[in-house]
């Protein structure tokens, strides 16, 4: 079933929780509603479960407007950030509710609901904790359980409110994974809110970014990786190393610190963003940029060697005036950057936001490089 | 490890010389605790002892006797039954009271919340007679119910209103917190499974409010078995038909019969103990399941 999002609006008070928010959720995809706290993503989930009202707007299913549709008539999965899970029944009882609830003339025989019980029960591996009440179960026991009582009626669509939130990190990267094979084997249209762009990137095929109650972005995790239509989301999907300052003939400066800038036209005030992988480390100034940062800490956690710097002689806008630029362990073995060491930032990838338009436009820089040595560039 | 342990352990890190003994965090333990135990010795514990001294002077028979005496028996039943119906009663109302009030946003709440307490605050002897009043056969009450062939004031039945009214807000002030703290999300849940608002009800909240309901209609029972100043005034105290066992044991004491009285009171006292801890149990039970301890 496909779901449509149209011109939902929704105040609480004074606060507007969702502004004209409008969504196409394809059949068959998982998506990811992705935001900080208070963007309006959980919401969002409860207006489309009607577990919430919208003041004005319409949700359909596959074509068929439910906005009037009570959550009960629905017929969609739910799963809570905690679970939600029946503290006096069984797991087995608890899987078993929404079958129980069904009415008299639609409700399967005991047998029945007994053999889908069991089903489900193999399908989340704990068919040894039937009998057991879910105080006596782990985080992610918990919610395997509430996952699989959410969708023992067989609903089309499954919705997920921070599903993995309140679990520590390897059980988190397991049910993730789990929930993914669950989701390609029985075909649910599925939305999971999330305010970790790590698990929306990797888990969603598609993902929609919001802000403060309206629909930044929607694009497929790759897409919207790469091609950030906004401030706010590059922001919001990873680490971001910024130099804002004014543009004067081809040039970002700020302070001490410039940037040249091959091809842009523009003038005025313009920040350049970066990744951490999009920067490179060296230890004198180029002729593209003048970056001086001091090393603050180097992580050799992980597949990459992480470092930490602070401007000298400028700042950064990014968070706590923190540069993190991450090389690969062989580049790190062979520079031995080490806390207090001065570096010059090389920018091999840029994408500058200038003025008034929301869209970055890309920067690089090898090809400048490339005709200046053959002394072909267009003056 | 307990926690204490742990604290301990870091102790005697820090300090070698202070030695194993663990030292809690939080202050005032002896003392708060000692007083805490004298008080429950001073008004428990001692007038109870002064019971069983009491009654230690009989022997079996005599005690078996005045015990075992027709219109005690008599008494025994009315007040346990009486008691039984209040406490139903009060189940059922407390639960709908205790619902409307946690559930709904009326104007006057506060008020009913406050009202609620009235039986807890108004001394008994001042319910009972009002009660008696308002139910007499030519009182506010009464007349309409005369007219219906009712008879409440004098009766047995003015006995369960009684019991009724003193006991009620047991129910209410113990049922209120457990609505209070349940999860919407429990609800929610069981709707977007598709359950009806009966079957929400009945499979999820009932079941969360039962240890609550029960303790309090336990409560109420028990203050039921021992209520004095309201029954009296309304009950109309005929032997054998609507006289109460607290009664019995002041009717011994105006007869300067202490040990009489005492005995009979023996009995109050131990049913509304059985009652008390066997509730205690089976509450514990159902909680540990529930909490998994």
């Amino acid at each position: 079933m496909s779901i449509t999002v149209d011109g939902i609006n929704k105040r609480f008070g004074n606060y507007q929780a969702l502004n004209n928010v409008s969504l196409d959720i394809p059949e068959g995809k998982l998506t990811a509603l992705l935001g900080p706290s208070g963007s309006g993503k959980t919401t969002l989930l409860r207006i489309i479960a009607g577990l919430e009202s919208s003041d004005s707007g319409r949700i359909s299913f596959s074509g068929k407007d439910v906005t009037g549709l009570h959550v009960r008539d629905r017929n969609i999965g739910f799963v809570f950030q905690h679970y939600a899970l029946f503290r006096h029944m069984t797991v087995a009882q608890n899987i078993a509710f929404g079958l129980d609830s069904l009415p008299r003339t639609r409700r399967p025989s005991k047998a029945e609901i007994q053999a889908r019980v069991s089903e489900l029960l193999d399908m989340i591996q704990l068919p040894h904790l039937a009998q057991r009440y879910p105080a006596q179960l782990s985080g992610g026991q918990k919610q395997r359980v509430a996952l699989a009582r959410a969708i023992a009626t067989r609903p089309k669509i499954l919705l997920l409110d921070e599903p993995f939130g309140a679990l520590d990190a390897k059980v988190r990267k397991d049910l993730r994974r789990w929930l993914r094979n669950l989701h390609d084997e029985f075909h649910f249209t599925s939305i999971f809110v999330t305010h970790d762009q790590e698990e929306a990137l990797e888990l969603s095929d598609q993902v929609v970014v919001m802000s403060q109650g309206n629909v930044e972005q929607v694009d497929e995790p790759i897409e919207l990786y790469a091609r950030p239509d906004s401030r706010f989301v590059f922001d919001f999907l990873g680490q971001v190393n910024a130099l804002s300052g004014a543009i004067q003939h081809g040039r970002l400066s700020q302070g001490k610190a410039w940037v040249t800038l091959p091809g842009v036209r523009d003038q005025g005030d313009a920040q350049l963003y970066m990744r951490p992988h999009e920067v490179r480390l060296a230890s004198a100034p180029d002729a593209r940029a003048n970056l001086p940062l001091r090393i603050e800490a180097v992580s050799l956690i992980g597949a990459e060697v992480r470092i930490e710097l602070s401007p000298v002689g400028w700042h950064s806008e990014s968070s706590d005036d923190i540069w993190e630029v991450s090389i690969s362990h062989a580049e790190f073995n062979r520079q031995r950057p080490t806390r207090g060491d001065l570096r010059y930032a090389v920018p091999e990838i840029g994408h500058l936001f200038t003025g008034k338009n929301t869209r970055p436009s890309p920067v690089t820089w090898a090809e400048e490089e490339h005709c200046r040595a053959q002394a072909l560039c267009p003056s | 490890m307990s926690a204490a342990n742990q604290a301990s352990a870091v102790s005697t890190q820090h300090w070698p010389r202070s030695g194993n003994r663990s030292k809690r965090v939080l202050p005032g333990f002896g003392l708060s605790l000692g007083i805490s135990l004298f008080f429950i010795s001073l008004i428990l514990m001692l007038p109870l002892t002064g019971l069983v001294i009491e009654v230690s002077a009989m022997s079996f028979n005599e005690f078996w006797f005045v015990i075992t005496d027709p219109r005690v028996v008599a008494s025994y039943k009315v007040t346990a039954l009486s008691a039984l119906a209040a406490s139903v009663f009060n189940g059922a109302f407390g639960l709908l009271l205790a619902w409307v009030l946690v559930r709904y946003e009326f104007p006057g709440k506060r008020l009913i919340d406050a009202v609620v307490d009235l039986p807890f605050a108004l001394p008994t002897a001042v319910a009972g007679i009002t009660l008696a009043t308002l139910f007499a056969a030519n009182g506010w009450y009464g007349q309409w119910l005369a007219k219906l062939g009712i008879e409440v004031a004098f009766t047995p039945v003015g006995i369960v209103v009684a019991m009724a009214f003193t006991s009620l807000p047991f129910v209410v002030r113990t049922v209120q917190p457990v609505l209070e703290e349940l999860a919407p999300e429990d609800e929610e849940a069981a709707v977007s499974l598709g359950a009806s608002d009966g079957h929400v009800f009945r499979r999820v909240i009932f079941p969360a409010l039962w240890p609550a309901l029960m303790t309090g209609v336990a409560l109420s029972f028990t203050r039921s078995l021992g209520e004095f100043g309201a029954v009296i005034f309304i009950a109309g105290n005929m032997p054998y038909v609507s006289e109460v066992t607290s009664l019995m044991i002041f009717v011994r004491l105006q007869e300067y019969d202490y040990a009489a009285a005492s005995a009979i009171a023996s009995v109050v006292l131990l049913v509304s103990l059985v009652m008390l801890f066997a509730i205690t149990l089976w509450q514990s039970r159902y909680l540990k399941r529930i909490e998994g301890r």
